[in-house]
């Protein structure tokens, strides 16, 4: 039982990691990805190759993973970011991206294709999942409040206005998208480690929607809400284990109830802060609430 | 084998071109990518199946079922999804995510209510094949070509001639000048997606008789929406010659090179094509809207 309970707090803990990837480049960029599951895939086989084919230190392996699947992040998103399209342009780029790795994964023979790699050392523990989750959550955060971050926010607030004020659209959007790649390729490394099997299949068009779907519901622009709203998606229903399918019906109606009801998303433009913790528990309780501080939105 | 390779891909790039022109309809007005029309295109097909094999009615009545279901459905999508951010003016980034949301529910809907099973059509028209200068093709692909063919010169008859066509053109042109002039936007918008959906419908029902009916059959949109922009976002001749152009490039690349590559190297075009050629062949978005 303590075994289980510690695979699904595991198993949240790497959607975390991708899904913060993800808020980093959707949240705070406004450009929307329907390809990540690609970025994911990449690692999780980059760092299984180099463990089950040539040995490699895990650690190194996974470091290797999230490289490269931000050099691919890299190369999809030069071409694709730097003709400044519209949102749309991107996210169908992505779409095609994401089915094309999975196919391009189905047939190379290092990956043994549709057959998958069975057999993959168990490295991932629970501590070592923590671990990184840990430092992607305080390097996102970093990130957010440096320079770039704050460039990224003016860019998706008002990317006219943010280029007038002498940011660099392309930079700022391909350095988030890079991030995001790197955090999908670790969070991949890390669910190969754990699962032991790997496959094309796991990696489809359903796993970009489940990210993309913890962020928009997490609150775009927030860091803690998507972080939330992961634990919430993927830990909820694998302890409940009912109704796999309806979980994905699910979904789709909250997305659109979100964008209809709440489109600044479940904790949206703010961060869950111990204020907000606080305040929040007053008004259930019925005293007066502290004003937020901070809060944009 | 040149002229059969053409032929074939002249008849599934008709296909997506109906379900490009589809898209891009919705794209020109309301200015979003209407992910939810791959799961519309699915369900026509359903409705088409079950017209077709529950109720034994002909093919004809058949398509004519999935046509007026896929429409209907495609309104109601409007209405329940956009509609709402449509009067807030939400960004077309919440249009975008709604979308993804109906296709997500619809598809998993389906998946849990009716089954993953693969149903297939009765052969009616699969086996058959004509014989045309020295190759064969079969009926089916001929009678799609005709039907695309005549759907899309339908939608263009309608949109040149009749009040409501001429009233969507001008409002793909400006929305709010449009209502200025006195025309009612929601009654509008539920047209064009009543078209869009019966565009859907005759889709979803050639793709279910090619290759079979199952809950994610409506992922082949993906190759509608990169003929949509090899076309030029927005542009309906655009959507079409987009359609015919990749349905034909495909073709001789699973012909000649392999059909593994296929989907590799329709994204590898949309790519080199955005780099190149921003706009599509007839685009007249490149950059969003200030």
């Amino acid at each position: 039982m303590l075994d289980y309970i510690s695979g699904v707090i595991t198993f949240s803990l790497i959607y975390v990691i991708a899904t913060v990837g993800l808020a980093i480049f959707t949240g705070f960029t406004g450009l929307f990805s329907l390809g990540h599951a690609a970025f994911f895939a990449i690692g999780a086989y980059t760092a299984a190759i180099l463990t089950y084919f040539y040995d490699v230190n895990f650690w190194l392996a996974l470091a290797a993973g999230g490289a490269m699947s931000g050099l691919v992040g890299f190369i999809i998103g030069y071409p694709t970011l730097k003709a400044k399209l519209r949102s749309d342009y991107f996210a169908i780029a992505t779409l095609g991206f994401g089915e094309a790795i999975r196919v391009l994964l189905e047939n190379l023979d290092i990956t043994q294709g549709a057959r998958g790699l069975p057999g993959i050392a168990a490295e991932t523990t629970l501590p070592v999942t923590l671990a990184v989750a840990v430092l992607t959550i305080w390097v996102a955060r970093n990130f957010v409040s440096s320079r770039q971050g704050r460039a990224a926010i003016a860019v998706r607030e008002d990317f006219v206005a943010a280029e007038m004020m002498g940011i660099d659209l392309f930079a700022v959007r391909l350095r988030s998208l890079i991030f995001s790649a790197v955090c999908g390729g670790v969070a991949g490394g890390l669910f190969a480690h754990y699962v032991a099997f790997i496959q094309p299949s796991m990696f489809t068009a359903y796993l970009s929607t489940q990210l993309t779907a913890g962020v928009v519901a997490g609150g775009m622009g927030s860091i803690t809400g998507p972080v939330l709203a992961a634990v919430i998606f993927v830990a909820l229903p694998e302890m409940l284990r009912v109704a796999n399918i309806w979980r994905l019906v699910a979904y789709g109606l909250l997305l659109v109830g979100i964008m209809i009801f709440r489109p600044q998303g479940l904790f949206g433009y703010q961060e869950i802060t111990w204020r907000s913790c606080r305040n929040f528990w007053k008004r259930l309780t019925g005293s007066r609430a502290e004003p937020a501080k901070g809060g944009q939105g | 084998m040149f002229l059969q390779t053409l032929l074939t891909g002249v008849a599934i790039g008709g296909i997506y071109a109906l379900m490009a022109v589809g898209y891009s309809l919705v794209f020109s007005i309301l200015n979003f990518s209407n992910f939810a029309y791959g799961s519309i295109i699915m369900l026509g097909a359903y409705v088409g199946y079950y017209s077709m094999v529950q109720a034994g009615l002909p093919v004809i009545l058949a398509i004519a079922f999935s046509i007026v279901g896929a429409a209907v459905l495609c309104y109601i999508n409007e209405r329940l999804a956009y509609s709402p951010l449509r009067k807030r003016k939400a960004s077309s980034l919440y249009f975008m995510i709604s979308a993804m949301g109906t296709s997500i529910f619809l598809e998993n809907l389906v998946y849990a209510t009716i089954g993953a099973r693969f149903y297939s059509f009765p052969e009616v028209l699969t086996q058959q094949n004509l014989e045309f200068m020295g190759t064969s093709i079969g009926v089916l692909d001929v009678f799609a070509i005709v039907f695309s063919a005549v759907a899309i010169y339908a939608l263009h008859f309608f949109l040149q001639n009749s009040k409501t066509g001429i009233a969507i053109r001008a409002a793909s042109y400006d929305m709010e000048v449009c209502a200025l002039n006195g025309v009612n936007i929601t009654v509008l918008i539920g047209w064009v997606f009543i078209l869009a959906g019966a565009l859907a419908g005759i889709s979803g029902m050639f793709l279910g008789m090619k290759y079979m009916v199952y809950p994610t059959m409506g992922w082949i949109t993906n190759k509608a929406y990169i003929a949509a922009v090899i076309g030029g976002l927005g542009s309906l001749p655009g959507a079409v010659v987009g359609g015919l152009i990749l349905g034909v490039l495909e073709t001789f690349v699973s012909a000649y090179v392999s059909s593994v590559v296929r989907d590799v190297f329709s994204f590898s075009l949309l790519v080199v094509l955005l780099m190149v050629m921003p706009t599509g062949l007839f685009g007249k978005y490149l950059e969003e809207k200030v």
